[in-house]
């Protein structure tokens, strides 16, 4: 008889309860009467959501000390906890935004997959080994495969399922190559166990090590959609459904953005002369292809896909100064930076059902004196995106910056200021089409009558400026957070 | 407390008007009721500042970001309290003025204009450097909308046009603003000590160059102020541009005396040159907020002028030219509102002989116009003379095409004068279009009574913009400061005590001005005069 390990049910509650919701969602999608499956399907993945949002609060209140559980597949720490908080509070605003989104007849589903990967994304931060590091990235990447392409009578919605599929499956490969290598070279699966390995074998700059260890930073370039693998992320967020995109601007990025921090900092220790440089030129080309993608872009959700690219990079400034200021200030910036982009993807959903069409540059003409709160939120996203004070997008870039001058790369500093203010000619572009073209220029009418009143999405949108301004002022309260979850890793 | 009042007043204000549904009455007349409760709070802080000390006074650190030492730190020096007097002065002007005037969408600009005062008014007194840049960006957010929504035609790329120029140089600022808060430990002003970093210097440099602006980074500036509604060009020419003139003097001279006495001939020859150069396109303008515009930037080069002539005679001297062109400028802006509103334009060739049958706007604009020239006994005059005397110091050579520029400038305010008042009536000129309103004198008038109060006693600012009066600026010894400076270096290099001599870095002439700062963080630096 196989001995199973013991397992710590407390350290997997939060990402199995959104599985859970998941699991009801998809039973009530059969048993729920037709007119009550939508409802239904967003309460019970709400619920989950907000079940994984308290296990994860109450696991960082109870693991001050890390450990790795069941049988070192998982971390039991801060840092995981800290990651599936914000997933789960990401999840819970998307669900907010997509509850007026028109699912046709498959409302239960969806709701079904959107809680199911939230579960792999909050799983996957709590990932310690190779093994679970794979399974949550699959886990969350097969669920958000099906959300992209749900919107079945929609081409462009397939055809952004199937990029999705196509290259979400050549990076995950890459991924598990790149796994296989570090295994063959240190015959270790446990990231803490590998970084020993690496030292007591005296493996630091094996070939077959860094080949791996290149294999994998590029699994998680096409997660995080940094360049030069964002190909999909243009496509993709703007085939998607808007509240799938939203999702996975705010959640997948921050999903995988921590287990890359996680994996580097505990598995590589060894090589950081080498990821620091390697992330550091991600950096430059996201920033660099980033913004100036976007400043071509007329329509709004490519233009924000570009500006999530440009993001990745802001982001990967803090990883790439590998100390612990960065890692701070990148659990930190997930937090406004998720407010914004679900945030400006509820806006881009509202105004998309008033219009029935896709949301450009030229048909939001007006659009800021139609819908004041709307326009305002939109408003105070675009700014925070480009870093002004008084939204936690300013503090974000500032902890990055800081964190890259500490660790001597004060030249990041000065690229990272350059892409800002290129950044400022799309996001002030969007406050510009809001509000200074009247509304006589949009050349499209409105799909006729009063724009239908989302109270819902609204209320999503002025949470999410709350949180966009509020993480501004309260800054220290935040920063405490991600002190003690960054903590959990080693420097 | 009342300095965080002051700041936050306006902008709960703000929030207020864009929340409630007010009319547009109510909005208005909201807004304008808040800006004079600014003024009136300003005169309380007046009346209670104790200008013979040089402390930071009504001062308030709460802290922010405590794993980095940056803080919520506000206060007041006496150079600042001018400047946040004309900032509230003219503020309260511009939005009177836009709420006799009814501007659309009243709400929305009526909330945006109080947000811009808070911020104008957070920059003006935050002790901390990050601090210090959020409000220095914060007051582009409002002034972006402003532009870009109600200015003129072709107002969107004048817009788009001011704030990247204004970002670009902030984000400069922001670099090396990290670079230099993390090598000090702390953002607290009051706390960090001199840098000899060049490249730090010239992120600072960058930003107030460009917004005050500086030959040549004034690309921003013909467009924004021309395009602008009248109004938030008052705002623009007269306040905000001397934001940058109170970075300089704050942080730039302050905190890198090194690199400013390397980079003084190269910024006096561009201030000079920026002086000239403006002046004559202010000579050539065709139209009346051109000519505006350009002296603008002339008067900006003056002030610079006198901040780099790094004595006594400048600093004061540019303190009281900021207020005086700030006053100056917005009345002109107002002033040449108001005869846009009578004529439908601002090209000098179609106006013409206005002052016949409209005595008051003929009066009110000949007195701010001779003001505005700087002629003898105005505090215009009293404020370019001790630029002048001030940067003769440096080399007679920039005192003298000073004095050039002050040549200029009558040649232009003159030219303003008689093409808008004099000659044959223009064809833009009607008989119907009225002499100045009530409402419009309310708004002009306490502004030019503002300058004829400071032609009548300038030194009400001159000499006391830096707190202690002159003759009882306290000496150190040579050999006092030398030992300050080694038991500064023993200190270590945070909280050090440090000797900054004005004048010219590391001098130890006799009478030479001086500044120390001390060990502890909240004692300010002082001002003191080496003896022998």
């Amino acid at each position: 008889m196989i001995h199973g390990p013991h397992v710590d049910w407390f350290a997997l509650a939060p990402s199995l309860a959104p599985l859970a919701a998941a699991a009801v969602a998809l039973l009530g999608s059969v048993l729920v009467p037709r007119s009550w499956r939508s409802p239904f399907g967003a309460a019970v993945a709400a619920a989950g959501f907000v079940a994984s949002f308290v296990f994860a609060a109450l696991l960082f209140a109870q693991s001050p000390h890390g450990e790795p559980v069941v049988a070192g597949a998982m971390a039991r720490d801060r840092f995981g906890a800290m990651a599936a908080l914000i997933v789960a509070a990401a999840g819970l605003l998307v669900i907010g935004v997509s509850y007026g989104e028109r699912l046709r007849d498959h409302p239960g589903e969806y709701y079904a997959l959107l809680a199911a990967a939230g579960g792999g994304m909050i799983f996957l931060g709590f990932a310690y080994n190779l093994i679970t590091l794979f399974l949550g990235l699959e886990w969350f990447s097969i669920a958000l495969y099906v959300l992209c392409a749900i919107d079945g009578e929609r081409e462009r919605s397939l055809e952004a399922g199937l990029k999705y599929l196509v290259v979400g499956s050549f990076g995950s490969a890459i991924l598990l190559f790149g796994s296989a290598l570090v295994y063959g070279a240190t015959g270790r699966l446990g990231f803490a166990e590998i970084a020993a390995a690496t030292s007591a074998q005296h493996l630091t700059g094996d070939a077959l090590l860094v080949g791996g260890l290149a294999m994998l930073l590029v699994g998680f370039g096409f997660k995080t959609s940094a360049a030069p693998f964002h190909m999909w992320t243009p496509d993709v967020y703007e085939g998607a459904p808007t509240p799938v995109t939203a999702f996975m601007s705010a959640a997948t990025k921050t999903a995988a953005v921590a287990v890359m921090l996680r994996v580097l900092l505990t598995a590589f220790p060894a090589e950081k002369q080498l990821w620091t440089i390697t992330v550091a030129v991600l950096v430059c080309a996201s920033l660099a292809v980033g913004n100036f993608g976007a400043l071509a872009q007329t329509g709004l959700k490519r233009l924000l896909a570009y500006s999530s690219v440009s993001h990745a990079g802001f982001l990967l400034i803090g990883v790439a100064a590998g100390n612990r200021l960065g890692t701070e200030a990148v659990l930190y910036y997930l937090i406004p930076y998720g407010a914004m982009s679900i945030g400006a993807f509820a806006v881009v959903a509202a105004r998309e059902r008033e219009l029935g069409t896709d949301v450009t540059l030229d048909n939001l003409a007006g659009f800021g004196w139609e819908r004041p709160l709307l326009g305002a939120a939109m408003g105070t996203f675009m700014l925070g995106f480009a870093g002004f004070p008084l939204t936690g997008g300013f503090m974000g870039k500032f902890l990055v910056f800081s964190a890259a001058d500490e660790a001597g790369w004060w030249w990041l500093t000065v690229v990272g200021v350059a892409a800002t203010a290129l950044s400022l000619y799309y996001y002030l572009g969007v406050i510009r089409a809001m509000y200074m073209r009247p509304a006589e220029e949009l050349q499209l009418a409105p799909a006729g009558g009063s724009p239908p009143r989302e109270l819902l999405l609204q209320t999503v949108a002025g949470t999410c400026v709350a949180i966009t301004v509020a993480s501004f002022v309260f800054v220290q309260p935040l920063l405490d957070l991600a002190q003690k979850a960054a903590e959990s890793l080693p420097y | 407390m009342l300095t965080t009042v002051l700041i936050f007043l306006p902008v709960a204000a703000a929030l207020a008007i864009w929340i409630l549904p007010l009319s547009r009455f109510a909005a208005g007349s909201f807004a304008l009721l808040v800006s004079l409760v600014e003024v009136g709070l300003w005169v309380d802080l007046l009346i209670r500042f104790d200008f013979a000390s040089s402390q930071l006074q009504f001062a308030q650190q709460t802290s922010w970001i405590s794993s980095l030492g940056v803080s919520y730190s506000v206060g007041f020096y006496a150079f600042s309290i001018w400047l946040a007097g004309l900032s509230v002065v003219v503020l309260a002007a511009a939005v009177a003025y836009a709420f006799w005037v009814g501007r659309e969408r009243a709400r929305a600009y009526f909330g945006l204009m109080l947000f811009l005062t808070g911020a104008v008014i957070g920059v003006f007194t935050s002790q901390d450097l990050l601090l210090f840049y959020a409000c220095f960006e914060a007051m582009l957010i409002p002034l972006y909308v402003l532009v870009g929504v109600w200015g003129g035609p072709g107002r969107r790329a004048a817009t788009i046009k001011l704030v990247i120029y204004t970002m670009v140089g902030s984000l400069l600022m922001l670099a090396a603003l990290i670079v230099y808060g993390l090598d000090e430990g702390t953002f607290d002003l009051n706390a960090m000590g001199p840098s000899s970093n060049t490249w730090i210097f010239l992120g600072f440099m960058a930003a107030f160059a460009i917004k005050a602006p500086l030959f040549p980074f004034h690309g921003w500036l013909p467009d924004a102020y021309r395009k602008a509604p009248p109004e938030v060009a008052a705002v623009l020419s007269g306040v905000v541009s001397k934001t940058a003139v109170y970075g300089l003097l704050r942080i730039v001279i302050a905190k890198f005396p090194g690199p400013v006495g390397d980079f003084r001939v190269p910024i006096l020859v561009l201030a000079t040159v920026g002086l000239l150069y403006g002046s004559l396109l202010a000579f050539r303008a065709p139209d009346l907020r051109g000519i505006i515009a350009y002296s603008s930037l002339a008067q900006m080069g003056l002030i610079t002028l006198g901040l780099f002539a790094a004595n006594d005679l400048g600093f004061d001297g540019a303190i009281l030219q900021s207020v005086n062109h700030g006053l100056v400028s917005a009345a002109l802006f107002l002033l040449a509102a108001m005869v846009e509103r009578r004529t439908q334009t601002g090209e000098l060739d179609r106006l013409g002989g206005m002052a016949r049958g409209r005595p008051l706007l003929a009066t009110v604009l000949i007195t701010t116009g001779v003001l505005a020239l700087a002629v003898p006994l105005s505090s215009n005059f009293a404020g370019e003379f001790l630029v002048l005397a001030g940067v003769f110091q440096q080399g007679w050579a920039w005192g003298a095409l000073g004095a050039v520029a002050m040549v200029l400038a009558a040649m232009y305010a003159l030219r303003l004068i008689s093409a808008v008042l004099h000659r044959d009536p223009g064809s833009a000129v009607s008989d119907a279009a009225l002499d100045l309103r009530p409402a419009e004198l309310g708004v002009v008038v306490p502004l030019v009574a503002c300058l004829l109060a400071l032609s009548a006693w300038p030194a009400a600012i001159s000499g006391h913009a830096f707190g202690g009066n002159q003759a009882a600026t306290p000496t150190v010894t040579k050999q006092a400061k030398s030992s300050f400076q080694n038991e500064a270096r023993a200190a270590g290099p945070r909280w050090a005590a440090r000797c900054v001599v004005l004048s010219r870095p590391n001098s130890d002439a006799i009478g030479a001005p001086c500044v120390l700062t001390s060990h502890s963080p909240n004692a300010p630096q002082q001002r003191v005069v080496i003896s022998k």
